[in-house]
């Protein structure tokens, strides 16, 4: 359990956290999404003592720990950018959590193995991080910081350095790996679709602020304020008005509750087809059709539509 | 990769260069002529290797030596520090203290020599006279190699990936281990290219040690300055034998810390 109570950290003029307040409940998921500059990553630090707070405390299953340094505070972190040690191999990289708390060189061995087997590293023991694809660097990095049998486990951005197709990959992964250690685990991302993707629960912050904390699907279903709403998945604003994409219905004819839009352009994304539209008020909105809907439609660039929201939030201020 | 390899980074695309064959011939032919042939032509003029055995020569040859590595190590400790704090503290005065770094290369050494003499000599404002000394070399020495180390260590420092050190740190790591196991690794090739330099510099130094040293046979005469005694006398065989030993002995020296270097930077290839 993680416990981080109005925690305040500035950089010079810059506040980086404004009184933050998160719990993270022992053997969850917890991801903190929100844009870069929102402050999920010094939070993270700070958790995990890398950075001092001006203000606020941290307590780690209920111990106290705002005043200790990193390596007393047992918990294990991943980096973006990997921090792999360079001069070590990957053996000595996951090692070194153990070799220099003195383990026995037989349970060093024992668990360096264990370990190089979770991460699907084992016939690499013997290179360097040189030699190493950013995919299995940062699985490395995942099984150094395991070593130590950390009581959180937090990554900061781990798969942001990834191509597209490896971070769908390591969040797959890092899902079952969970599901088999339930290690408390803190994920930080601006990838909304990750974080709902990889977490059972969201924290969603901006400019140093929580602005809802939420499972995914509460979170994409009942966005506690606009700028969740437009954070965690497309949506178009028309006056006060918000509506997703997939909640837009497209008719032929017009009816009572319909406005006139064009058809812009068509953008077919494999199952999917984005339809961008224009409103006879000159509003532009976005609508997302399924393949079979869009020839059912036989919808054609220029084409005049009547548009009907078929689910829509207001936030009241 | 960034190649943290000191002085020489590694260059990633060394085999795609444009004209291979070219640039050999081009760095051949001028290290020919600028090294090679002089060497040669030292060599060739070395008669008289009696000269090299006498007593006198031994002395001045162990002598050169054995500063050249003292003066080596400590500047390997504090050309190290020097580095550290110039890249990781933050003080007032700071930038004048980098400057202040390179002032032993802006100096004529001779000038050098005459500063040290002023301030440790026989008429000392401080209070000690280290002239005519091996102490007195040593400072000698020790002032003329300073930049080495440090300017080869601190663009590495520099670079390194602070994020290493907070990896270290959540894992367990204390300072002192951090720095032994992560940060000392990384910034050792550096070291090791700043002791060569700062090795081969005491080796071959006339004009900073030939005041401050006396020239005392047997107790401070180094080779450079028996050279020139053997020169002197109209010995012009002995003295480029003598050369000849020296530079022997320096190459092997700077052979075999490059192979250390290598040997350390075995994970960048």
């Amino acid at each position: 359990m993680i416990e981080a109570r109005g925690i305040v950290k500035r950089f010079g003029d810059f506040t980086a956290l404004d009184g933050v307040s998160v719990d993270v409940p022992t053997g969850s998921l917890t991801a903190l999404l929100g844009p870069s500059g929102s402050g999920k990553s010094t939070l993270l630090r700070v958790v995990a003592g890398l950075e001092q707070p001006d203000a606020g405390e941290v307590s780690l299953d209920g111990e106290d720990v705002t005043r200790l340094p990193p390596q007393s505070r047992g918990v294990g972190f991943v980096f973006q950018h990997y921090a792999a040690f360079k001069h070590m191999t990957v053996w000595d990289n996951v090692a070194f959590g153990l070799t220099i708390r003195r383990r026995p060189r037989s349970e060093i061995k024992q668990r360096v193995t264990e370990l190089l087997d979770l991460v699907q590293l084992s016939g690499l023991a013997k290179r360097y991080p040189a030699q190493l694809s950013g995919g299995q660097r940062q699985r490395m990095g995942l099984a150094r910081a395991l070593a130590v049998d950390p009581k959180v486990l937090l990554l900061d951005e781990p798969f942001g350095a990834l191509d597209a197709r490896v971070r769908k990959e390591l969040r797959i992964w890092l899902r079952r790996l969970h599901d088999e250690t339930h290690t408390t685990t803190v994920i930080v991302t601006h990838d909304q679709e990750e974080a709902m993707d990889v977490a059972d629960r969201v924290v969603v912050m901006n400019a140093g602020r929580v602005e809802q904390t939420a499972p995914p699907r509460e979170l994409y279903d009942h966005p506690a304020n606009e700028f969740v709403m437009s954070f965690v998945g497309p949506v178009n604003r028309l006056g006060d008005t918000f509506i997703r994409p997939h909640d837009v219905e497209l008719l032929l004819e017009p009816n009572g509750s319909t406005q006139e839009a064009m058809v812009q352009r068509l953008v077919h994304l494999g199952f999917e087809v984005r339809v961008e539209l224009v409103r006879d008020d000159g509003e532009t909105l976005s609508a997302q059709l399924t393949r079979e809907q869009v020839e059912t439609l036989e919808l054609q660039h220029g084409q005049i539509v009547y548009v009907r929201p078929t689910h829509q939030t207001v936030f009241a201020d | 990769m960034a190649a943290n390899a000191g002085t020489v980074p590694a260059a990633p695309g060394a085999r795609r260069s444009l004209a291979p064959g070219l640039s050999i011939g081009l760095s051949t032919l001028y290290l020919s002529l600028i090294v090679l042939l002089p060497l040669a032509a030292l060599s060739w003029r070395a008669h008289g290797w009696g000269a090299v055995s006498t007593p006198q020569a031994v002395a001045a040859l162990r002598l050169t030596l054995g500063l050249s590595v003292a003066v080596a190590l400590v500047n390997a400790v504090f050309g190290t520090a020097i580095a550290w704090t110039l890249v990781r503290d933050r003080f007032v005065g700071q930038g004048f203290v980098n400057a202040l770094v390179d002032l032993p290369f802006a100096l004529p050494t001779i000038v050098a020599g005459l500063t040290l003499l002023a301030l440790y000599g026989p008429k000392s404002p401080v209070g000690i006279n280290a002239a005519f000394t091996r102490w007195g070399l040593l400072l000698a020495l020790l002032f003329v190699t300073l930049p080495f180390v440090v300017r080869t260590v601190q663009p590495v420092l520099f670079e390194l990936d602070r994020e290493m050190e907070d990896a270290a740190a959540s894992l367990g790591a204390g300072r002192v281990t951090t720095f032994l196991r992560i940060i000392l690794p990384s910034i050792l090739p550096a070291i090791l290219s700043g002791v060569a330099l700062a090795f081969a510099r005491a080796v071959g130094e006339f004009g900073a040690v030939v005041l401050i040293s006396g020239n005392l046979p047997f107790k401070t005469e180094v080779v450079s300055v028996y050279v020139l005694g053997r020169l002197e006398s109209n010995d012009s065989g002995g003295a480029a034998a003598a050369s000849v030993v020296i530079l022997l002995i320096s190459f092997g020296v700077l052979l075999a810390i490059g192979g250390l270097r290598r040997w350390v930077t075995r994970h960048d290839r």
